[in-house]
């Protein structure tokens, strides 16, 4: 046992395949929790309850309808072309979760760190756009086909704004490696959205637009239209199939969320990273008062429920959310967990921003789309990174 | 290295042909955008003074010649040569398209905006120093044409052209590049210099055999654009379906270039195969004559007929490359400069003739043409009797500097091959000249009017430099001769 | 492992290669082609050449080929039908043909290659050296492909637009 753990190949790969491992078995309810997550907040933007049927207040909503997808019968159309219908939700989701790899979680929790880690994303998103498109086509029905079509010309065209974003930060940080770009903004002690006076907001914008478009989110989301296409590229897909889709969906807004934190918002890093006296109520006042306090809240909603087993559900979640509070106080663990905690919190903050456009605004017109995609976004990147580069140089002296 | 990496101002001069060229066509297409499809100008004459600025350019660039930008151009005299000739045709072409586009209502801004880039691609060739320029060279110098082919794109015979130009040509460009990288692999360098080094330096372990696969798989993409046998066959179909001007530019521009690319590459890079490549080109050399020549006999479309004839004088200028001489480099550039006029010169009657629509260019038509329009009968025919060699036309020279190089060389038998063969050029030739003067004009004359100026100045302009090449021709010559030496 | 990655990809692009030949639907070829570009780019990879090899990824397996599948699709080509007569020519001659050109290419690369020229990760391709190559040594080719990929966008709006 000493001798293999001493194997300088298994140490090397050790780490990455126990973080790669937890982050496939995770995150998985990780997205069926986001998506419970979007369904209350849509509710509470449409004045209603959302789903509050499965657990205390439909917290375990997720866990039923992973299990009713797991459970349905795989359907595949008599004139599909069957080894591409088979093939393109494994594209999308290989290249989705595979986004993960280069994510710094926290200075300690990264799989790998490569110089091109920004490019590697960029690639694989690229890349997964095939799944999206075969699928479509594979499907062999007009709605699908339709929806794959629309998809395709969709991100090829925000694909180039989004990059044009990309490149106004990699010029500030000199970089394409993602650990690299998060230690270079704890070096300026700044994120880089707040960097040259501000003007690096311009392609942070530009980021989130393109993000929310290359996602297939509300208000770009014409390749699933449902009021038109029924459900777009994924219309004749079922069961584990479309599980494979839409947990691919939730990997890829999972995954831009990552890129726009690690690059714009400073990655693992506190706010106000170069204002000492923020540390402690920041790094250790904010996640207990969350977790806490949202634990605390829990109790009064517990005491209202009226199914007994609900309010010991409830009051076993918000046990638990106080000890993970809790557990911030203690500072070796605290020193471990608060890049994450940051990082995944700052996630949060994007995924909501998203969500809230979606329950928003209207979905945009064909031609709307392509204007704000060519008309706008890229030459307001190009021009992003004219200005960006100069007052970067100017400032450099 | 690191401060040295910004282009000097005598670099930028070097480059300022091109530049010229590039900024107006740019400027034409956004002049073109801007004016809308209501009130459009004919920017003919913007072309025309960009191109001229170009050539001034040209010269003040041969003044100081050298490498520029890392050693990727090299403007020597031999450069300065062909951009001259590449932007003579380009100026021809130019002032024939004007009335030709107006008649066919298809006059844009884009259509001389794709021209001068297709002759930046050529003045970049003309000058490459290193096998990256020569093929972006080539591809900008092509992709333009492609699309000029196939500019009337509601006539089914431009999209013919343009489809097959494209699909072969581009199938031809990878074997260029495939060349290349095997240069690249063996060498270590894609600059020619560097690459001559190399392979010059026996210690360097590069094998003749590989360097000889090399050149061979680009030569099969140089070939394609000169239009040599075997890869001649796209000429006839494509110079028939283009539009007439763009024909003409065609089969003067980018062969011109394609040929100073050629020699530039063979001579500077690959002295060390010299031996092995002169019996392929030899066989090739041959090949396009008799083929040209042979096949042109037995076709009745103008277009065709030149087309065909093209591939012949192509054949002409091989048996000089094949001489492998500083005199068989000038008498090959010479040629090249009279070919450009004469052949412009009879493309521009041709365009001149077809009226709308392309609708005359069988032989036929041209009955009578002599007793309707004396001038362009016989300017028409003293293009003729220049593609033919007469004395005291441009043609004749370039023949009689060609194959005295290929005598000098040694190359007796391809010589006489070659003589032989261009007598049975004379007889197409001549049987143009007999339908316009000797035949009774038929109804086809009817609707024939005069050439508009343009065309009249591209006709004129031609007939000149192919006398002035056929009464003086050291001029260009000494030039010639004086810049061959230097490529070597 | 480097060799075993190597020949694990060389495999696959070759059998990617093959297979974008004998399918014969444009979707499936234009699939296997998305193969052999990601297997080239790990090949980089494996040299060490990592921006190249991101590069192949997106530009290749991303913009091109996503491109290539979407004309495919507006296009909807459908399975190719073997011509009614095949080319005697292709038939007698195309296998032994290839055979040969295969057998002269490795004969003379594996006369001509010196030993031990070749090494994984020897190569230092990153974002950092391409570029200072590409703004110092390459400005110009750089410069001028902007040109080149003007003139295919002039040459497609001119093709497709309403009206000359």
């Amino acid at each position: 046992m000493e001798t293999l753990l001493e194997n300088p190949l298994l140490q090397k790969l050790l780490a990455p395949l126990i973080i790669t491992i937890v982050i496939i078995a995770v995150f998985p309810l990780m997205a069926g929790y986001i998506v419970l997550v979007e369904r209350k907040v849509l509710a509470d933007m449409q004045v209603r309850l959302g789903p509050m049927r499965v657990g205390p207040h439909g917290l375990l909503q997720p866990i039923a309808d992973a299990v009713k997808l797991l459970l349905k019968e795989d359907i595949i159309p008599r004139d599909a072309d069957k080894s591409i219908f088979w093939l393109a939700p494994v594209i999308s989701t290989f290249t989705a979760l595979s986004g993960f790899t280069v994510l710094p979680f926290s200075h300690y929790i990264f799989v790998t760190d490569v110089n091109v880690g920004l490019l590697v994303i960029a690639a694989l998103s690229s890349v997964g756009i095939m799944g999206v498109v075969l699928g479509g086509w594979a499907s062999n029905s007009h709605y699908s086909l339709m929806g794959s079509l629309r998809s395709g010309a969709q991100l090829v065209s925000y694909e180039v704004a989004l990059a044009l974003a990309l490149v106004c930060g990699v010029m500030m940080a000199g970089t394409l490696s993602m650990v690299e770009i998060v230690r270079r903004q704890q070096d300026q002690g700044i994120w880089f959205a707040f960097e040259n006076y501000g003007l690096m907001l311009i392609p942070f914008m530009i980021y989130l637009i393109a993000a929310v478009a290359e996602t297939n989110r509300a208000p770009f989301d014409l390749p699933e239209a449902e009021s038109e296409l029924v459900a777009g590229f994924h219309t004749e897909y079922s069961g584990f199939r479309w599980s494979l889709y839409f947990l691919a969906e939730y990997a890829n807004i999972f995954v831009v969320s990552a890129v726009a934190v690690t690059l714009f918002w400073g990655g693992w890093m506190r706010p106000f990273p170069n204002v000492g006296f923020l540390e402690v109520p920041l790094n250790v006042g904010f996640p207990v008062l969350l977790f806490a306090g949202s634990g605390l809240a829990c109790f009064p909603l517990a005491r209202k429920l009226k199914d007994p087993l609900q309010a010991k559900i409830l009051a076993l979640v918000a046990v638990g959310l106080i000890g993970v509070g809790l557990i911030f106080l203690v500072p070796f663990v605290n020193d471990k967990i608060i890049g994450v905690f940051w990082f995944l919190f700052k996630i949060g903050l994007i995924v909501y921003v998203m969500i809230w456009l979606r329950g928003t605004f209207p979905r945009f017109r064909y031609d709307q789309l392509m204007d704000i995609g060519w008309k706008w976004l890229i030459p307001l990147g190009l021009f992003a990174i004219f200005l960006n580069a100069i007052v970067g140089m100017l400032r450099a002296g | 290295m690191e401060t040295s990496f910004l282009p000097t101002a005598a670099e930028y001069l070097r480059l300022l042909p091109e530049t010229i060229l590039i900024v107006s066509g740019t400027i034409l297409m956004i002049l073109e955008g801007l004016a809308g499809p209501r009130n459009r100008k004919n920017l003919s004459p913007l072309a025309i003074a960009a191109i001229l600025a170009a050539m001034a350019a040209t010269v003040a660039a041969a003044g100081n010649p050298g490498p520029a930008f890392n050693n990727m151009i090299l403007a020597d005299g031999f450069g300065a040569f062909f951009r001259m000739v590449v932007l003579s045709a380009g100026l021809l072409a130019v002032l024939c398209s004007s009335s030709y586009l107006t008649r066919e209502k298809a006059d844009s801004g884009e259509y001389y905006a794709l021209l001068l880039y297709s002759m930046t691609g050529q003045c970049l060739l003309s000058t490459a120093n290193e096998l990256i320029m020569v093929f972006i060279g080539l591809e900008i110098s092509s992709i333009a044409t492609y699309i000029l082919a196939g500019y009337l794109r509601d006539d089914a015979r431009n999209n013919e052209s343009a489809l097959k130009y494209f699909l072969l040509g581009s199938f031809a460009t990878a074997f260029l590049l495939y060349g290349v990288a095997w240069i690249y692999g063996i060498t270590g360098s894609t600059n020619l210099e560097e690459i001559r080094r190399t392979l010059l330096n026996p210690e360097s372990g590069a094998s003749p055999l590989l360097t000889g696969v090399a050149a061979a798989l680009m030569f099969i993409g140089f070939a394609f654009k000169i239009s040599a046998v075997p890869f001649q066959v796209w000429a006839p179909d494509v110079y028939q379906g283009a539009p007439a001007p763009v024909s003409a530019f065609m089969s003067a521009g980018p062969k011109a270039a394609a040929f100073a690319v050629m020699l530039r590459v063979y001579l500077t890079a690959f002295p060390s195969i010299g031996d092995g490549w002169q019996t392929m080109i030899w066989l090739t050399a041959l090949g396009t004559m008799i083929v040209g020549n042979f096949a042109a006999l037995t076709q009745s479309n103008l277009k065709r007929i030149l087309a065909y004839s093209s591939i012949a004088h192509a054949g002409y200028v091989l048996v000089a490359v094949t001489a492998y001489s500083d005199t068989g480099t000038a008498a090959a550039m010479f040629y090249l400069a009279a070919y450009a006029f004469m052949n412009i010169g009879a493309f521009a009657v041709v365009s001149h003739f077809s009226r709308t629509g392309e609708k005359y260019v069988e032989l036929n038509d041209l009955a009578g043409l002599a007793q309707k329009q004396p001038t362009t009968a016989a300017l028409f025919s003293l293009f003729l009797f220049s593609l033919i060699g007469v004395p005291l036309t441009g043609g004749f020279f370039g023949k009689f500097y060609i194959f005295k190089a290929a005598i000098d060389s040694g190359l007796i038998g391809l010589t006489v091959l070659g003589l032989l063969s261009s007598a049975v050029a004379a007889f197409y030739y001549l049987r143009i000249i007999v339908v316009m003067y000797f035949h009774e004009p038929g109804d086809t004359m009817d609707t024939i009017t005069s050439p508009a100026p343009g065309i009249q100045i591209a006709l004129w302009t031609s007939a000149l430099a192919t006398l002035l090449l056929g009464v003086f021709p050291s001029f260009v010559l000494d030039y010639a001769t004086t810049s061959a030496v230097l490529v070597r | 492992m480097d060799p075993i990655l190597f020949f694990i990809f060389a495999a696959v692009a070759v059998i990617c290669a093959i297979s974008l030949i004998v399918q014969k639907h444009p979707i499936k070829s234009a699939l296997s082609l998305i193969g052999v570009m990601g297997s080239l780019a790990i090949l980089y990879l494996l040299l060490g050449a990592e921006f190249i090899a991101a590069a192949q990824l997106i530009v290749y397996a991303g913009a091109i080929m996503v491109l290539f599948v979407f004309v495919i699709m507006l296009l909807n080509a459908g399975e190719e039908k073997s011509p009614a007569r095949p080319s005697w020519f292709a038939k007698l001659l195309g296998i032994p043909l290839m055979i040969a050109l295969l057998g002269i290419l490795s004969y003379v690369i594996q006369r001509a290659a010196p030993e031990g020229s070749l090494a994984f990760g020897e190569y230092t391709g990153g974002a950092r050296e391409v570029g200072r190559a590409l703004f110092t040594t390459y400005l110009l080719p750089f410069e001028i492909t902007s040109v080149l990929i003007l003139i295919a966008i002039l040459g497609a709006v001119v093709l497709a637009k309403k009206e000359l």
